[in-house]
C-alpha cells in the first residue's frame, strides 16, 4: 500500500489569529513608568531634639494655602531662592546656621557642611496640590545646589554624574534636609 | 529570446508573505512580555498633581501603592476623599496590615526596598495624607513617593 502523504494545513489563518492576540496586547498594555518626589520619612521613636533656632527654616502651609517663611509671609516664587540661600555657608553672620568642616572621602575633599534644616508644616486643611508645589521647590533647591557642586567638582550637572561614588559623595556633601515635623493645627 | 518573454506572466508577481506570521509573532512576544496588567481598578478619581523636579521609580516590583482621592460613586461614598488599598476602600488603620502584607509578599532580601508610592488627588486635604503618613512611620515604611505627572516649569 502506497503511504500517502499527510496533508498540508493552511496556514493562511495564522497570521490572523497572531494580529487577534497582538491587537489584545496592545490594549491591554500600559507602558506609564510612575514618576514622583522621593522622600525618606522620619523614624518613629526619634524624639525631636531641641534645635538651635538659628538651624531652622520653618515653611508653614496653612488652609488657605498661603505660605509662611520664617515668620513672614512668603510666596512660592521666592521660596527657592530663600532656601539655597538659608543653606549656603555664611561665615561669621549668627542670622544664617552654623556649620563645621567635615572630611568627604567620596569627593577627597573637606567641605563646610551646613547644620540648616528646612522644617516643613502644613495644616490639616492644605491642599495636596500645594503641598507638592512646596515640595517641588524645596527639591529644586537642593538639586540646583547638587548641579552647583557638581558643576565645581566634575565639569558636568548632577544629573549626568556616572559614576556612583561621585553620586553618592555629593549626596552626602548636600544631604537632603527636610524635616516633615508632627501634624499639627496652624492658622486656625 | 522573443519566446522566453511570451512565457513570463503578465502583472506583477505575487508577494510571499509566508514569514508575515513570524513577524507579527515578534511583535506578539514583544508586547506579552512587556505588558503589565492593571493590578487594581481605581475606586476614586486620580488628577496628580504636576511637579519638575521628579524621579522615576525603578523596581515596579517594589513599588506598593495607596490611592487617596474623592470616590469616582459620588453620590454613594460622598465626595470626601478616601483611602483606597488594593481593590477596596479602608481607613487610617487598615494602613499597617496593608503594609505587613505587602512586605511578606516579598523576597526578604528586597524588604528593605519596598517604596510606598502615595498616589493622591490634587484636591485632596493634607490631614488625611499626613495620618497616612503617620501610619507608614509606625509601620515601618518610611521610603516613600509622592507620585506627581512631569510638568513643564511655568514661567
Amino acid at each position: 500500500m502506497a503511504k500517502r502523504a499527510a496533508p498540508e494545513i493552511n496556514a493562511g489563518s495564522m497570521a490572523d489569529i497572531a494580529f487577534l492576540l497582538l491587537i489584545f496586547f496592545l490594549v491591554t498594555t500600559t507602558m506609564d513608568v510612575d514618576t514622583g518626589i522621593r522622600r525618606i520619612l522620619p523614624q518613629p521613636t526619634k524624639v525631636d531634639k531641641d534645635v538651635i533656632q538659628r538651624n531652622v527654616l520653618k515653611v508653614l502651609i496653612n488652609s488657605h494655602d498661603k505660605l509662611m517663611i520664617d515668620d513672614k509671609p512668603g510666596s512660592i516664587i521666592t521660596l527657592k531662592n530663600k532656601v539655597v540661600d538659608f543653606m549656603s555657608i555664611h561665615p561669621d553672620d549668627l542670622s544664617y546656621p552654623e556649620y563645621s568642616t567635615i572630611y568627604i572621602k567620596e569627593l577627597g575633599i573637606d567641605r563646610d557642611m551646613t547644620k540648616g534644616i528646612i522644617s516643613l508644616k502644613s495644616d490639616r486643611g492644605t491642599s495636596y496640590e500645594m503641598y507638592i508645589k512646596v515640595q517641588n521647590e524645596l527639591a529644586k533647591a537642593f538639586n540646583e545646589m547638587k548641579d552647583e557642586l557638581s558643576v565645581d567638582l566634575f565639569g558636568i550637572k548632577y544629573n549626568q554624574l556616572i559614576d556612583k561614588k561621585e553620586i553618592a559623595g555629593i549626596n552626602i556633601a548636600l544631604p537632603v534636609r527636610i524635616s516633615e515635623a508632627e501634624p499639627e493645627d496652624i492658622g486656625k | 529570446m522573443s519566446r522566453f518573454k511570451t512565457k513570463k506572466g503578465k502583472g506583477s508577481p505575487a508577494i510571499n508573505t509566508s514569514s508575515l506570521p513570524d513577524i507579527i509573532f515578534m511583535l506578539l512576544f514583544f508586547f506579552m512580555v512587556t505588558t503589565v496588567m492593571r493590578e487594581v481598578s481605581l475606586k476614586v478619581k486620580l488628577k496628580l498633581p504636576q511637579a519638575t523636579e521628579v524621579q522615576k521609580l525603578e523596581k515596579k516590583s517594589l513599588v506598593s501603592y495607596i490611592y487617596i482621592g474623592p470616590p469616582v460613586k459620588s453620590n454613594l461614598y460622598g465626595t470626601n476623599s478616601r483611602i483606597q488599598l488594593n481593590d477596596t476602600f479602608a481607613n487610617v488603620d487598615d494602613i499597617q496590615e496593608f503594609v505587613a502584607k505587602e512586605r511578606e509578599d516579598r523576597d526578604e532580601a528586597d524588604k528593605k526596598f519596598i517604596t510606598t508610592s502615595l498616589k493622591v488627588d490634587g484636591i485632596t486635604k493634607m490631614g488625611i495624607v499626613t495620618d497616612v503618613k503617620q501610619e507608614l512611620r509606625k509601620a515601618g515604611a518610611l521610603k516613600i513617593n509622592y507620585s506627581t505627572r512631569k510638568g513643564r516649569d511655568k514661567k
